[in-house]
């Protein structure tokens, strides 16, 4: 999240589209507080949950809708004027001019300018401002030029009225309206809103435009960088953040850097001129590119081996390698062998048939886990002959948090130390055990290779401490965080840094080779005390006091501990807070400079600033609080694959046709073809299958059920795997509270307890109704035996293969299933 | 004299989350049970001998102020009642109240009679096959100021723990505050040391009637009877004895 | 609460000493006898909950190397000492007769597990990752304009997890995987 749990407490009105309360209970004691002082909550879900009952509002919208919505919000803000005028004209790229050439997707009924429907693939060359003589976009500053980014948003969003919303969303016209009242009211200096949101908003087709849609309404209401503000992404595992970060994930290196592809970035200075924008925070990318490079291959990275560039695999396209491609690919034998590190996907993942099915054509398979998850026993699923599965499978248990030291990264950026409390049972390994092993056998395997291949792995270090596997995490840490490869000195000749001294601020990296830093956005986590001891702040524990609500002396957050992103946004140009009530860092000339000979200024207040803190309000770019942009600027226009502005399409597969416009889902949206009919898709209004499911946690259960499911206290919460239904549809099929029932879809079916509840109504979409599922997905045939509840039937056999254009995330919000009565 | 403890439980802030009963579970080792279908996520019906902490999971449509569907949310636990019928019913002696009026069933010295069970007009007490015992909420670690481990785990602050006075005094206030909001039927139930069982010491703030709770409005102690039944037993009793000595002195003398 | 949540208790491996609070509860001694608090020897420990992205503080609290108790950490400015039955339940993550404590081997179209002493299971699997990458390495390949490029790329191992490990862990399976060569490398972000 852009801000701070402890910050919520200020919204004004704060509008949750996830479901806090049951999946984030203890940082929901931050909307109670912010509820106790005034606040009004708004709960948007298709579902009523323990979130709505704590609610003063609750509108359900159909699943899938996402865009619709907020779209039918700035629609409503723009023509009732409840934005924040001066914000949008000077923090956002709204009184950008636009290339003549493009046209939204009024213009083209649904599409925006150069798609092309052989490749699937927008060509995006007109998707660009108009520039002056010096490069830079030409502004209408009055926002009337009919090219400005705002009139385009204006007539992008001209046909989400609220009549639209109801129609497309199944949400009241009135209700709307009343909602769209209340949370655009946030609007303005004097207050402020945040919205939250999870994977409601990410598991879709259109994933990521969901969320530019929540970002460009939290802008035009100018909620960015204030109090009670902000964007706030609840992300779901203790270290998702953490390991999103340090980039387990197909398409990044650590600290966000784009993984090298082999047609655009061939050696390491076209890599660099190619992701190296000209404006912007990210001008340093060379830094941190080079730093990360010097803390894998060590001094085996230097000038003239491009510090090892070469030895980074190029990936052959952006569209390959990520989560849903790793078991297509699986299936259709591209991958032997097969890693599931503290990871489930036998139940946790989409087309979750299709995943076994593919770790069942392995040559190996190693899980580390806690428990004997499906994954690890996927060779004995239920109904499979063990002879027919030739995977070999190795598996390693593994430690707890509680066996271990390290650090966790939560969602509000907060890096906090673990102390380890007991040791590991047995041959119970720790993860970072595990992979210091391996490597180091790998190592040993390769000690006699002279390959030019081979010399990269070779050099990675993986020793830290006295012990060779077993590292010293806060070493690890120390890594992470960045050293100097040698003695560094300022110009004068005064020694910064020592060889091995950790840096202190990522401002002082170097793309010389001089610096090392395994995660640039980390630095600054670990420093040295000035008698050399190493201090770890994500181990400090001062508690909050005073008007330091925001306690900065407990954890580290990244970056540089800073707690509320883009802070620079909660003043105005003068550098005063825009409002008192809502003051967060303010411009004090009056501090002395960052040098006695500087002029005096700083800025100064509640957090640390997410800006240079000694640019002065009124020197070029002290006005631009979005400093991770090249333009400086929050975008409303912001290419993404599939459109600078999001547009509503409908999920993959729906009971409706879409009503916004001629295209029916996501242009450039990506379908797996998948041998054996393992991804089978319902037709737009299928009768097979007539009803919207959608999946979702619940507060008692953890994600795939590894965590929960083995768990008597945990798993003798919920009596049994179950469907919520609503009485209508339970009416019109029969069904009673607590009989069983089948639910299917076209890739497979799940029998679950049918829990029959008013918290679920039928939608009326474009006047007809719509009956909506929930099923929770936390199930799997392993669990308690004394607790035969705790086994159940996989939700995610019903899902499918298909993503969103960006990052390939799949929808498992909002597609189509059946319901029969019984076990069929 | 101590200040008597209490804790307030305020169901307007329970999320529902269950933290309460897996705290409670976790610190007093209770021990793993089945789970029975309620139709709800409520995972029993009624207290147990492994469960002293109850999330109650009740739907009210058009309860709240603007009309909406209400999910009322309850935490219930023991009352630790002034008039406590289970202290009354224990013939043993092993149920004793605390110096902070916490009402406690000493496991060594309870002979697994049940009376207790039968006489809590909340059905809270429950019997333990395996120890052959009473259970119930022990009101714990009050001895030194952690305070129950539901009142510490709770993430909103449902279950709040302190001096009974205070909490009461807080308690009216945020009655006030919701009836503000317009929740006009927002009301404490068993605050009051001068209504029913002569007030509760674990106390709560309801947003709908008892009854809604499957509470009883107007809780009794139901061994009113059991007291005057055993007298009776015991008069009936000592009549018979008296009888008998009567009976035998004058056969004594009657003999020949 | 309107009495403190703070357990006066240090951590880093402190001993809980029971301090009285200082509220004026007195005990009777009869229950002073019977009651005594079970982490009164054990040493406490700074904690972080491993399930959601809240990231509560816990204490645990252990002896003789076992676990006896864990619960919210009061200090921690974000949480307050509370937790969510997931974070009041993860006593049962360590202590749980569902854990292995031996690694397991399942051979080829075998039904069953074998135990098999840890030194032997790196073995084997560096020897899979070994073969996977001698045999399935793409040292260089044409471009889409036909150009040869170093890619020193592996398609054959994938990776999957975890977003359950700690930010050292994370760091050295990213090194791992990506000087090995791996691209196919993923974890929970989306899940």
């Amino acid at each position: 999240m852009t801000t701070n749990l402890i910050d919520l407490q200020h919204s004004d009105v704060i509008m949750i589209t996830s479901n806090m309360a049951e999946n984030h209970p203890v940082g929901f004691q931050w909307v109670m507080k912010a509820k106790e002082r005034g606040a009004k909550v708004i709960h948007v879900d298709p579902r009523y949950t323990r979130t709505s009952a704590a609610a003063d509002i609750h509108m359900p919208l159909r699943s899938g809708t996402n865009i619709a919505f907020f779209g039918g919000l700035m629609n409503y803000a723009m023509q009732k004027n409840l934005y924040f005028k001066d914000y949008v004209v000077h923090y956002t790229n709204a009184s950008f001019l636009l290339d003549p050439a493009f046209k939204n997707a009024t213009d083209l009924n649904g599409l925006f300018t150069g798609y092309d429907g052989s490749k699937k693939s927008y060509d995006r060359s007109s998707w660009k401002y108009q520039l002056d003589g010096e490069g830079n976009p030409k502004r209408d500053l009055t926002l009337r030029d009919p090219l400005t980014v705002f009139q385009h948003l204006r007539r992008h969003y001209g046909r989400y009225t609220s009549a639209m919303v109801e129609r497309v969303c199944g949400i009241p016209k009135a209700k709307f309206e009343e909602v769209a009242q209340l949370y655009c009211g946030t609007s303005g200096p004097e207050k402020t809103g945040t919205i939250t949101y999870a994977l409601n908003l990410t598991q879709h087709t259109n994933g990521v435009e969901n969320i530019r849609a929540l970002c460009m309404l939290q802008l035009l209401l100018g909620n960015i960088g204030r109090p009670g503000g902000g964007v706030t992404a609840l992300r779901g595992h203790a270290n998702v953040q953490g390991a999103t970060d340090l980039e387990l994930l197909y398409h990044e290196l650590p600290g966000y850097l784009p993984m090298p592809l082999r047609d655009a970035h061939p050696d390491l200075k076209t890599y660099l001129e190619k992701e190296t924008p000209k404006g912007g925070f990210w001008v340093n990318r060379p830094k941190f590119m080079v730093s990360l490079l010097k803390a894998f291959y060590d001094d085996a990275a230097t000038k003239d081996n491009d510090f090892g560039y070469q030895w980074i695999p190029k990936r052959a396209s952006a569209d390959a390698y990520s989560h849903q491609h790793m078991f297509v690919d699986m299936y259709n034998g591209i991958i032997k062998g097969f890693l599931a590190d503290g990871q489930n996907p036998a139940v946790g993942g989409p087309n979750a048939k299709l995943a076994r099915a593919a770790m069942q054509r392995l040559d190996w398979l190693v899980v580390v886990d806690i428990f004997l998850t499906e994954t690890a026993e996927v060779w004995k699923e239920p109904g499979v002959n063990p002879k027919d599965v030739k995977t070999e499978v190795f598996f390693v248990p593994a430690a707890p948090a509680a066996e271990k030291d390290g650090s966790l990264t939560n969602t509000m950026r907060l890096i906090q130390w673990h102390e380890k409390a007991v040791d590991p049972p047995g041959d119970v390994q720790t993860d970072a055990q595990f992979f210091c092993t391996l490597a180091h056998r790998l190592q040993k395997m390769y000690a006699g290779s002279r390959k030019e291949r081979d010399k990269g792995f070779r050099a990675a270090n993986f020793t830290y401490g006295a012990k060779p596997d077993h590292p010293e995490m806060v070493e690890v840490l120390k890594e992470i965080n960045g050293v100097a490869t040698e003695d560094i000195s300022d110009k004068d000749g005064k020694v910064l840094y020592r060889k091995g001294q950790p840096i202190n601020s990522f401002a002082q990296l170097t793309d010389d080779g001089k610096t090392t830093s395994g995660c640039w956005i980390y630095t600054g986590v670990t420093v040295e005390s000035p008698d050399g001891k190493l201090i770890n702040k994500a181990a400090s524990r001062k508690p909050a006091e005073g008007t330091d609500y925001l306690a900065h002396g407990w954890g580290f957050a990244w970056p540089a501990n800073r707690r509320i992103l883009y802070n620079r946004a909660s003043a105005d140009l003068t550098g005063k807070p825009w409002s008192e009530k809502k003051k967060l860092i303010w411009w004090d000339p009056s501090v002395p400079g960052a040098k006695p000979e500087d002029k005096p200024g700083k800025w100064v207040g509640l957090d640390v600033p997410d800006f240079n803190a000694f640019l002065a309000p009124d020197a070029k770019n002290g006005d631009k609080p979005f400093i991770m942009r090249a333009d400086l600027v929050g975008g409303f226009f912001g290419p993404l694959n599939d459109g600078p502005f999001p547009e509503h399409y409908e999920p993959v597969e729906s009971p409706t046709k879409n009503l916004l416009s001629r295209q029916q889902i996501n242009p450039v949206v990506k379908i797996w073809k998948v041998p054996d009919q393992k991804n089978e898709l319902a037709p737009v209004g299928s009768k097979d299958y007539p009803y919207v499911i959608t999946t979702y946690r619940l507060t008692e259960h953890h994600l795939s059920g590894v965590m929960s499911r083995y768990l008597p206290m945990l798993a003798e919460l919920h009596h049994s795997h179950f469907a919520e239904i609503s009485h209508e549809l339970a009416k019109e099929l029969g069904i009673q509270n607590g009989e069983k029932v089948t639910v299917v879809s076209p890739r497979g079916k799940v029998h679950v307890t049918a829990m029959v509840t008013n918290r679920i109504k039928p939608f009326t979409i474009d006047g007809k109704t719509v009956h909506l599922i929930g099923v929770p997905w936390h199930w799997g045939w392993k669990g308690v035996e004394q607790l035969p509840g705790s086994k159940g039937d996989i939700t995610n056999d019903l899902s499918s293969t298909v993503g969103d254009p960006n990052v390939f995330i799949q929808e498992t919000k909002a597609f189509v299933c059946n319901v029969k009565k019984g076990v069929v | 004299m101590a200040r008597t403890l209490a804790m307030f439980t305020d169901t307007s802030l329970c999320i529902g989350c269950r933290a309460c009963q897996v705290a409670c579970k976790q610190w007093n080792e209770l021990g793993l049970e089945t789970p029975e279908w309620t139709g709800t996520y409520q995972n029993h019906a009624h207290f147990t001998e492994k469960t002293f902490r109850l999330v109650r999971f009740i739907e009210a449509p058009g309860a709240k102020p603007n009309g909406d569907l209400a999910w009322l949310l309850m935490s219930d636990v023991c009352k630790h009642c002034a008039q406590a019928g289970c202290l009354d019913a224990c013939p043993t002696g092993a149920i004793y109240r605390t110096e902070h009026g916490t009402v406690n069933i000493n496991q060594d010295v309870c002979n697994g009679c049940r009376y207790c069970v039968a006489s809590c007009p909340f059905g809270v007490v429950s019997f333990n096959e395996q120890t052959g015992t009473a259970k119930k909420c022990t009101f714990c670690r009050i001895h030194n100021g952690l305070g129950p481990a539901c009142a510490k785990a709770c993430p909103t602050d449902s279950i709040q723990f302190g001096f009974r006075d205070d909490l009461v005094a807080k308690a009216n206030k945020r009655v006030e505050t919701l009836k503000g909001m317009g929740f006009k039927d927002a009301q404490l139930y068993g605050a009051d040391s001068g209504g029913f069982l002569g007030g509760l010491n674990a106390f709560f703030l309801l947003l709908a009637r008892p009854a809604t709770y499957n509470l009883p409005e107007h809780p009794k102690l139901p061994q009113r009877n059991v007291v005057v039944d055993s007298l009776l037993s015991i008069g009936s009793a000592i009549l018979v004895g008296v009888g008998a000595m009567l009976a035998f002195r004058q056969r004594g003398k009657g003999g020949e | 609460m309107s009495l403190s949540r703070r357990d006066f208790l240090k951590y880093g491996g402190a001993t809980a000493t029971g301090a009285a609070l200082g509220t004026g509860v007195d005990m009777l001694p009869v229950e002073a006898a019977a009651v005594s608090l079970k982490i009164k020897e054990a040493k406490a420990f700074a904690g972080v909950c491993p399930y959601c992205a809240v990231g509560c503080g816990q204490l645990i609290y252990s002896k003789d190397n076992r676990i006896i108790d864990i619960e919210g950490n009061p200090d921690t400015p974000h949480t307050l000492g509370r937790l969510c039955p997931k974070g009041a339940a993860t006593i049962q993550l360590s202590n749980n007769p569902l854990r292995p404590t031996k690694a397991l081997y399942r051979a080829p179209g075998s039904d069953r597990w074998e135990e098999k002493p840890i030194e032997w299971m790196y073995d084997q699997i560096a020897k899979r990752y070994y073969d996977a990458r001698e045999k399935h390495f793409i040292e260089k390949e044409k471009d889409k304009e036909g150009r040869e490029v170093t890619v020193n790329r592996l398609e054959a191992i994938a990776s999957l997890g975890s977003a359950c490990i700690d930010n050292e862990e994370c760091y050295l399976l990213s090194k791992l995987n990506r000087t090995f060569g791996i691209v196919y490398h993923e974890h929970q972000a989306r899940v």
